[in-house]
């Protein structure tokens, strides 16, 4: 059973339908990317699964169970626009957030403790929110989303306006989220971080869900058969294959070889181990990012012609 | 509904906290309390000096006319103006020179003041007044009416009509129609004003969680209609505070003043000079003869106390729970007007029927303003002091309850679909929409 199920959800707004029937299944302890372009529905999804808004039709279920208001205390939601009080005290304010997710101040205390040594940002804690810089500002973002160990973990582009080396150690923090058994989706622009960070994605173009399932499987199907193959010595055509590229490359020759007849890989790669040694061998599959874009602008196409 | 004392708690001591809140609550009592001590400290400076004024009188008539009393003293002198006003050039005491030069009754410009200084107004009125009541005896006079002293006194009485209220059991009260007014007209503009005030703090309130983006996460805590009544309920209780500080300030810095002054003034005097201050002119005298302390215990303070904290509740429940909603609708706080402004139109009529109303409390006009829920919290307040039935008042706040918690449920829910509504400018037709969402 997955963690949460989203069934045939549709949401229409005045004139603009922001859902269409759309459906996804996210399985416990894992990360799964709601992707999509700018306007596409991601936001009002997060917010029905919020609780913020409810959905014309379609439900949303949680262990198997409707989700109600009550459950949001289990979930940690990172807007994608994020907000503070400006005047209000870091530490006074994540104290208030905590409490208004239901942990005792003790509790909040306590945990907020452990994550502003872990961020070493203890400095902070009297300091106003307007005098933090904007990246500052995400990190305490982060803690007060997290502080009380939801279950569910909804990130809205978590990586905007970090530098490099915060993204990372936030991807660090995600993955160990993870480790401890908290469910993430994780909505993003950034498809370098999906394929690192997630095992399932829904795609949402125009309220809808054009392409879904797992990431690997989803590359695989994309795949155009290239590989790369690097060889002792040049590599020619041969019947299952044909060279695409080839360069030369120290002690060895790189070459993109294309399948041009369908077959196991062995099949292929015996064929070349006639010709010379084998050093190395990789399926080039296409990235998330070219996925995206082949998929948004292919359907936009078909929208047009249609 | 646990967490809402969270969020009472937060709009509560952020405000509380703030200087400019601490500032308007410990400086206004002194304010108020200057207002009410200056006066007579003032009237008590004035009494000390005395004011000499040198009368050269050439028509040797008005000897009578001008009489001495503890401030005004004359000093009629038979000398030319040129040598007086050299022997005396130095004589401080000496406030001004008056000529008269030819009877007043033929040529009234023939009086004229003289003076090393500008001479003051209240000195020039007075003389004036002593020298036209002295003609209009003497034209009176002139007609050779017999008895005319007796006549002339006679209609010199000042009438002076004391109002007296039945209570219920009939029994006679001695009240001040003047007074009601004054104590209905506090009320009714400290009503005005708190409405006013704290209604727009919980629309700046809110467009300021919306600009911030803050609501998002408080509305994945807490349900937005409990965020609203949070920071209504909390807004209403900063008014609350800074109403009982004034009060309370007030009375001690008067106890103090009273014990700081208690050689000079006495307390009565403070109370009086206090009524006079507000009042207009005409009634002075009549307050003068009417026992004070009588008359306020003819009102019944706790009483007016509770309808007053009643209605500021209801009356601040139902604006603000409708700023909430105009706050939600907008993105910033200069797109408001359109929303704002029909809203604050009712209120500001209010208060234009309690001035009215102060005068006729028992007109048609101010009987359906208070019971209109958008006027009666203003309007009822310059009724209450003079009495109002029973039944007018719980029909009054019953349409006021009812009123608040239906704007509270409309509000809510525009208020619920507001807050997560960006960068679109909102019509009234889409407000219109949101209540269905």
């Amino acid at each position: 059973m997955p963690f949460l199920e989203v069934k045939n959800v549709v949401k229409q707004y005045a004139e603009h339908l922001a859902l269409n029937n759309v459906s996804l299944d996210v399985p416990e302890n894992t990360i799964y990317g709601l992707l999509g372009p700018n306007g596409a529905g991601k936001t009002t999804l997060i917010r029905i699964i919020n609780c913020m808004t409810a959905p014309d039709s379609g439900t949303v279920l949680l262990n198997g169970k409707p989700l109600t208001f009550e459950d949001v205390r289990h979930i940690g939601y990172l807007p994608e626009e994020r907000g503070l009080y400006k005047k209000m005290k870091v530490g006074e304010q994540a104290l208030y957030f905590a409490q208004l997710k239901g942990m005792s101040r003790h509790d909040a205390l306590k945990a907020l403790k452990y994550w502003f040594q872990k961020f070493e940002i203890q400095s902070w804690w009297n300091k106003k929110v307007e005098e933090l810089s904007k990246g500052m500002a995400q990190k305490v973002q982060f803690i007060i989303t997290i502080l009380h160990e939801p279950k569910l973990l909804i990130f809205d582009e978590p990586f905007s306006g970090f530098d490099p080396v915060n993204t990372d150690l936030l991807k660090q923090e995600i993955l160990h989220l993870k480790e401890q058994g908290a469910t993430i989706i994780f909505s993003t622009h950034n498809m370098a971080s999906v394929e690192e960070l997630c095992e399932n994605i829904s795609l949402i173009h125009r309220s809808k869900i054009v392409l879904q399932g797992n990431v690997a499987e989803i590359r695989a199907s994309f795949s155009n058969k290239t590989f790369k193959v690097i060889t002792r010595e040049p590599v020619l055509d041969g019947h299952y294959f044909e060279l695409v590229h080839q360069t030369r490359k120290n002690g060895g020759v790189e070459s993109i070889i294309k399948k041009v007849e369908a077959c196991n890989n062995n099949i292929l790669l015996s064929e070349i181990l006639q010709q010379t040694e084998i050093l190395a061998f990789e399926e080039l599959l296409p990235s998330m990012n070219d996925i995206f874009i082949e998929t948004v602008s292919g359907h936009s196409k078909n929208s047009i012609e249609n | 509904m646990s967490k809402i004392h969270l969020i009472i708690q937060r709009e509560y001591t952020t405000r509380v906290m703030k200087r400019s809140f601490i500032l308007l609550t410990f400086l206004t009592p002194l304010f108020f309390a200057a207002m009410i001590i200056l006066p007579v400290w003032m009237s008590t400076l004035k009494d000390e000096k005395e004011k000499h004024i040198l009368v050269i009188d050439q028509t040797h008539q008005y000897i009578n006319a001008l009489k001495s009393n503890n401030t005004y003293i004359f000093d009629f002198i038979d000398q030319p103006l040129n040598q007086v006003r050299k022997t005396h050039k130095k004589d401080k005491k000496i406030a001004a020179i008056l000529l008269i030069t030819d009877d007043l009754l033929k040529n009234p410009a023939a009086a004229t003041l003289y003076s090393e200084e500008q001479v003051n107004l209240e000195t020039k009125s007075y003389i004036e007044g002593l020298l036209n009541e002295y003609l209009r005896e003497q034209k009176l006079a002139s007609y050779n009416i017999p008895d005319l002293d007796k006549i002339i006194q006679d209609s010199n009485s000042k009438i002076n009509i004391s109002t007296i209220r039945w209570d219920e059991e009939g029994k006679e009260k001695q009240s001040s129609a003047e007074l009601a007014l004054i104590i209905g007209m506090i009320s009714a503009f400290i009503i005005y004003m708190f409405i006013l005030t704290y209604g727009s703090q919980v629309m700046s309130g809110v467009i300021q969680e919306k600009t911030n983006r803050v609501v998002e996460i408080i509305v994945s805590s807490v349900k937005p209609f409990e965020l609203m009544l949070g920071k209504i309920i909390g807004i209403a209780l900063v008014g609350l505070t800074q109403f009982f500080l004034w009060i309370i300030l007030t009375f001690v810095l008067l106890f103090v003043a009273q014990f700081f002054f208690s050689n000079q003034i006495d307390m009565s005097m403070l109370q009086q000079t206090n009524q006079m201050a507000a009042m207009p002119a005409a009634s002075m005298e009549n307050m003068g003869n009417t026992n004070i302390l009588v008359v306020l215990q003819s009102f019944d303070f706790v009483q007016i106390g509770i309808y007053f904290l009643i209605y500021f509740l209801g009356g601040y429940l139902l604006y603000a729970s409708l700023f909430a909603a105009v706050g939600s609708a907008v993105d910033n706080e200069t797109d408001t007007q359109q929303f704002s402004f029909p809203l604050t139109l009712p209120i500001i009529f209010a208060l234009f029927v309690a001035i009215y109303g102060a005068q006729n409390p028992d007109s048609s006009l101010t009987f359906w303003c208070s019971l209109i829920p958008f006027t009666s919290p203003v309007v009822m307040m310059v009724r209450l002091p003079y009495g109002v039935a029973v039944w007018e008042i719980v029909l009054s706040l019953a349409i006021l309850i009812l009123s608040f918690i239906a704007t509270t449920w409309v509000a809510g829910k525009i208020y619920r679909t507001g807050i997560l509504m960006y960068g679109k400018k909102t019509s009234w037709k889409e407000l219109w929409k949101w209540l269905n969402y």
